[in-house]
């Protein structure tokens, strides 16, 4: 864990090393979920509320999403931008040092202007905690976290698994996105506004319901809200498992045909 | 302490017919063929040996290495390094090798070269005294005081090369790897890098295995060639035995009082004549030195001889013919 600490502050390091560019991109990275918000309050202006769901109740959700994805860029980067350590070569200097590949990989990028992006989010989840009407008691709290770091754990594993398909092909695993951006578009509102199959795909396949939507019903005493949703995100420890053991076939599968 | 015992491997490559009609259908359906990458490559190097390890591009050098530091499993061949199995215990065998690729860095681009040392510090968990005690060292021998708190990026070729070497040694490797380590460098760099490696060979013992183009190289370092092409290994010995091989050409290159009437010389070729000067390539294997220079004798008032021996950049180059590379 030191280690990986290390990668950040060289990279943050080389990151400043052009100010410039890092201050404008970081202040760049507010206006994209700014403009998604944007869209949502004029949405909820026009019609007060959204199968029930109250404004700052979608704002709390669209912030927790935002959150986990801007940190999953932030600390895992490498593993989105893999495909480009894979075609430059770079792949191999990791295999010739004396530490676990995803670690490195982890280590070989960090996205610090998401930090932007991050605390704008930051911002908008006070922001909503503050308009809830109920009290925020120690179990909503640890909810909450939990949601953040399954998002985490999610977009985590889907970076994994479409950074193993780069050993079979360079092109190509843009579909992928479909499940990043997509799934984080979708998060962005409540999951019961969408029709019954996306519901059952973003629970059951891609388990981004169990990270926040489900949860969520337990942060605003959903009238449906079951009291052990609070503890779906854990969930998404059952995706990173399986990824990290396609990751090592993956990397088997290089070691032994050099593609 | 290196023993490569009948690696094999081979690649698939996926066939690119030119034209659009055959890339629209490379999309649904691919022919791969089969390519021979190396076939059945044995030899064992003895610890403190400097191996100069050679080829025409393609033949299979960066595999060979790729193979013998871990990253790459063979077909088929064993392979024995320091008792490790490279591509079974990656992460403890690296620890024992250090690896320079001339044509990428190491380094982390942005940042002084002195941040990378320290996290390669970290990286390969090497002890603050030990660390401290190597990287005084290298400093001092590799030159690097003054470039090490540069970022990688506005050094030049020649200093990034020492800092590359220098990281590489950072955890006291028993093997050091140098693939291509002088290329691009001006003359000045080239011998700096050449003694810095004939250094700490002798000096710590260190294993050196080296692909080059530059036959200079080889002949400042290497006691012993391999020599690879399309695959299979070609010669295994040392520099004298591959002129004693291949080498059997003279130049020879004669002075004379001017003389206008062709030279007699049989069983030689002459490369050029002027009036008082004539240059010949003598097969030894055909004739002697010393009977043409006496034929030349004969004819010309000789002023000077100088005798060449065949520079061993031809000598491959005539290999490499020979084998039909």
């Amino acid at each position: 864990m030191s280690l990986y600490f290390r990668y950040m502050i060289i990279l943050l390091k080389s990151q400043l090393q052009y100010r410039a560019s890092f201050i404008m991109l970081t202040i760049g990275q507010c206006l994209t979920p700014l403009t998604s918000l944007a869209a949502m309050y004029f949405l909820f202006e026009r019609f007060g509320q959204i199968k029930g769901w109250t404004f700052h109740e979608v704002a709390l959700c669209f912030a927790v999403t935002h959150i986990a994805f801007s940190m999953t860029e932030i600390f895992a980067r490498g593993f989105d931008t893999f495909p480009s350590l894979v075609r430059d070569g770079e792949f191999d200097r990791l295999l010739l040092r004396p530490r676990s590949t995803v670690l490195q990989v982890l280590g070989s990028k960090f996205e610090f202007t998401r930090l932007g992006k991050f605390a704008f989010s930051v911002g908008l989840l006070a922001w909503a905690m503050m308009q809830m009407p109920t009290p925020w008691t120690t179990i909503k709290l640890m909810t909450l976290g939990f949601m953040i770091a399954g998002g985490v754990l999610i977009y985590l594993s889907i970076f994994m698994m479409a950074a193993t398909l780069s050993f079979w092909t360079i092109q190509g695993i843009e579909i992928v996105n479909v499940l990043t951006d997509g799934g984080r578009e979708m998060t962005q509102y409540p999951l019961s506004i969408y029709h019954q199959r996306i519901r059952r795909f973003f629970t059951f396949v891609v388990p981004f319901a169990c990270v926040n939507y489900l949860p969520l019903m337990v942060l605003v005493d959903h009238k449906e809200a079951q009291s052990w949703y609070a503890l779906l995100p854990l969930v998404s420890v059952l995706l990173l498992i399986p990824s990290i053991g396609i990751w090592r076939y993956g990397v088997r599968h290089y070691r032994s045909t050099g593609s | 302490m290196i023993e490569v015992n009948g690696i094999s491997k081979s690649f698939l490559v996926a066939k690119r017919p030119s034209g659009l009609w055959h890339a629209v259908k490379s999309v649904f359906h691919r022919e791969y063929t089969t390519v021979e990458a190396i076939k059945d490559i044995s030899f064992t190097i003895p610890a403190g040996e400097i191996v100069g390890y050679i080829g025409p591009n393609g033949a299979g050098k960066s595999t060979t290495i790729k193979i013998m530091s871990g990253i790459l499993v063979p077909d088929h061949g064993t392979c024995s390094i320091m008792g490790y199995t490279p591509w079974e215990d990656r992460t403890l065998y690296v620890k024992n090798i250090g690896v320079v690729f001339g044509q990428r860095t190491q380094l982390w681009w942005d940042v002084p070269v002195m941040d990378s040392y320290e996290l390669l510090r970290d990286i390969y968990k090497i002890p603050e005294h030990s660390y401290k005690a190597t990287l005084e060292l290298l400093i001092e021998t590799l030159d690097l005081s003054e470039i090490i708190h540069t970022p990688v990026r506005q050094l030049s070729l020649g200093q990034r090369m020492r800092c590359e070497i220098g990281a590489s040694l950072l955890h006291s490797p028993d093997i050091l790897f140098l693939d291509e380590p002088t290329i691009g460098l001006d003359a000045v760099s080239k011998i700096a890098v050449r003694q810095f490696i004939q250094r700490i060979n002798k000096e710590r013992g260190i294993t050196i295995i080296l692909t080059t183009h530059d036959m200079n190289d080889i002949e400042a370092l290497a006691e012993r060639i391999l020599l690879i092409g399309k695959g299979t290994l070609l010669y295994d010995g040392n520099i004298q035995g591959l002129r004693g091989k291949f080498g059997t050409r003279r130049t020879i290159t004669a002075e004379y009082q001017d003389y206008d009437q062709p030279l007699h010389l049989p069983e030689v070729s002459i490369l050029s004549t002027t009036a008082n000067r004539a240059i010949l390539s003598v097969d030894t294997e055909l004739t002697n030195v010393s009977d043409v220079i006496s034929q030349l004798a004969n004819q010309v008032q000789l002023m000077d001889v100088t005798i060449q021996a065949q520079p061993i950049e031809d000598i491959i180059v005539q290999m490499y013919k020979e084998y039909q590379l």
